[in-house]
């Protein structure tokens, strides 16, 4: 980041008139007008995929009102959409995901910031990274065929007997242990964005001035006390940019929660229960959807889907912008 | 270490210390199971499952014989036009941001949007493409699969270019139009050469990222069970059969999918790892 302030100071004047060449200031000016369209064609993009989902979704948008995002309807025979259901699923098994990749993150970046030795930093970054290079559509198979399984043999049993009988959490856990549901969803969407909440982590844990941590050692700090008393409060905000953007990655993630969610359109207290999520639905039923107000309703979805993480991404975005100021 | 008793409260916090450092191994050895674990079920799921048929034959009907020929060429068509649509226009944006914009409202506006759409859902995408697309011309087809899978490629090269554009020591520029050349020519000629590892870095990683992506082909491209070379058509390929295949409830065709998918995450995982050890000599973020 430094590196751009000091080009944009010093850099070489952009003005093609300077040369006095005319052919040559044509061809600049011919070359910054091309990189400044295709520049121009990002906003475009996204503006253009707001706009026309906005656009095919409003039919159900004004059909509904605001019950498409209160009720729990969903009959594409009777024509009556809600989504409320695939709403509450897509915040619910994005919150576990975020109670399971939280503290492994910050432990694997704690990891890599104190205890690993230098020359094995590079290879467990990079294995660890790999995990989110896994294409999604494996992470479902896997989560299908062997997750879904192993949860319902050996985890969910476990999990019922022992939690479904505490006070007001119990109802969470009270359900048939089939091993497909929010809380196997959930745990494979933790385990998906593990990857990039913990690189972003490690990084800004590796970004802070020496001098600080040093100072910290010196007066006799132990490693763990440096991390959470100097290393975590100097970057506190760019750790919470690194959880929106896993967040955000949580909640529009598709394929793995498409094969393990079980696409239930009930609604369910319960963890262990199948259940839905926006993007879930949306793969599983859009190229089934046969009347337009049903198309709509999906495309509707997507609407809400695209709002919501790019309101998380942002407030990532900029969480991570703060530190990088903070660090000229 | 002096061996003299030790201050309980020096002694409570070294504990605390040991404790929490064993817990961050853990946690990293808990990261690392899953990967392992991951890897593993594919290797040996889909190691059985692969035979030649699987490169000779197309995708069959339940219970029969049969590979995944024509998912295979979809695929490698659509990520070729999606290189071919992505790869330019995100070279001249990230070259844009950092020759032109640098740190002005609109480039830092730009590098904003394009890290959000770095991160978008993919379905969201999909979705896009489907409504200026498929709406449009009425009917599924590999150019739409492709589109997808190019927009999905564009904010990765954006961003990897106008990274690797920056690394590039002014005075390489400055050399240049000392020479008179106009501006264009130094950057079409001495920047790009320069930064050329670090462009193909981005569109590499990018086609690592695309390689697998499904959920915005569902409603592109869709699928096509026969043998098919016209991109106004629906097309086949790997992800979206693996999908189908993969929730179907043939025995064979579980197989075929497993194959499938250790084909691609094979094809993924070596992509990634060769970019960051060949071409990648220092990661930056």
């Amino acid at each position: 980041m430094s590196s751009a302030t000091i080009t944009s100071e010093q850099g070489a004047p952009a003005t093609p008139e300077r040369t006095g060449q005319p052919a040559a200031a044509t061809g600049d000016r011919l070359f910054r007008l091309l990189t400044g369209g295709a520049a121009w064609l990002v906003l475009i993009l996204l503006l253009g995929a707001a706009g026309s989902m906005a656009w095919g979704g409003r039919e159900a948008f004004q059909t509904f009102g605001w019950s498409f995002i209160t009720s729990k309807d969903w009959d594409a025979v009777g024509h009556q959409f809600g989504a409320l259901v695939p709403i509450y699923g897509t915040i619910v098994s994005s919150v576990i995901a975020m109670i399971v990749a939280v503290p492994i993150s910050f432990g694997i970046a704690t990891f890599l910031a104190e205890v690993a030795p230098r020359w094995m930093r590079g290879p467990i970054g990079m294995a660890i990274e790999l995990l989110a290079a896994v294409p999604s559509i494996i992470y479902g198979m896997w989560g299908l065929f062997v997750f879904a399984p192993f949860m319902s043999e050996h985890v969910e049993p476990w999990v019922t007997e022992h939690w479904a009988t505490l006070p007001v959490i119990g109802v969470l856990f009270d359900g048939p242990p089939i091993g497909i549901g929010m809380l196997t969803a959930g745990i494979i969407l933790g385990i998906m964005t593990i990857p990039f909440i913990s690189s972003v982590m490690r990084d800004v844990f590796q970004a802070i001035p020496p001098a600080l941590r040093e100072s910290a050692f010196a007066l006799g700090a132990t490693p763990w006390e440096v991390v959470c008393k100097v290393t975590l409060p100097h970057t506190r905000s760019a750790v919470m940019g690194a959880i929106f953007l896993g967040l955000g990655r949580a909640l529009g993630e598709t394929m793995a929660v498409t094969f393990v969610l079980g696409n239930a359109h009930d609604f369910s207290l319960s963890l262990l229960m199948p259940g839905n999520s926006i993007a879930a639905a949306i793969a599983n039923e859009f190229t089934e959807a046969d009347s337009p107000i049903y198309h709509s309703a999906l495309i509707a979805l997507g609407f809400l889907l695209f709002v919501v993480t790019f309101i998380v991404l942002a407030i990532a975005k900029f969480m991570l912008l703060r530190i990088e100021r903070k660090g000229r | 270490m002096s061996r003299q008793p030790m201050n309980p409260i020096v002694r409570r916090r070294q504990i605390t210390n040991a404790i929490a450092l064993v817990m961050a191994t853990g946690a990293t050895l808990f990261g690392l199971l899953w990967l392992v674990w991951i890897l593993w079920t594919t290797v040996t799921q889909g190691a059985s499952a692969l035979s030649p048929a699987l490169f000779t034959q197309m995708t069959p009907p339940p219970g029969e014989e049969g590979g995944l020929l024509n998912a295979f060429y979809g695929s490698a068509v659509m990520i070729l036009l999606a290189i071919v649509v992505g790869t330019p226009i995100g070279i001249l944006a990230g070259t844009y941001l950092s020759e032109f914009g640098k740190t002005s409202v609109l480039a830092e506006t730009i590098r904003f949007i394009n890290d959000i759409l770095l991160s978008a859902p993919s379905i969201v995408v999909g979705l896009f493409i489907y409504e200026l697309v498929v709406t449009t011309t009425g009917h599924f087809s590999g150019y739409a699969g492709g589109l997808a899978l190019g927009m999905i490629l564009l904010p990765v090269v954006v961003r990897t270019t106008d990274e690797a554009l920056r690394l590039i020591p002014n005075q390489l520029r400055e050399a240049g139009l000392a020479l008179g050349l106009p501006q264009w020519k130094v950057v079409g000629y001495v920047i790009y050469r320069s930064a050329s590892t670090g462009i193909a870095t981005g569109v590499l990683l990018g086609v690592a990222r695309i390689s697998g992506e499904t959920a915005p082909l569902l409603f592109t491209a869709l699928n096509n069970q026969y043998w098919s070379t016209d991109l106004s058509a629906p097309m086949a390929n790997v992800p979206v059969v693996i999908f189908q295949y993969a929730m179907s409830p043939y025995d064979s065709w579980h197989a075929l999918a497993w194959a499938g998918a250790f084909v691609v995450t094979a094809f993924v995982l070596a992509l990634s790892i060769a970019v960051r050890l060949f071409l990648r000599p220092r990661s930056f973020k």
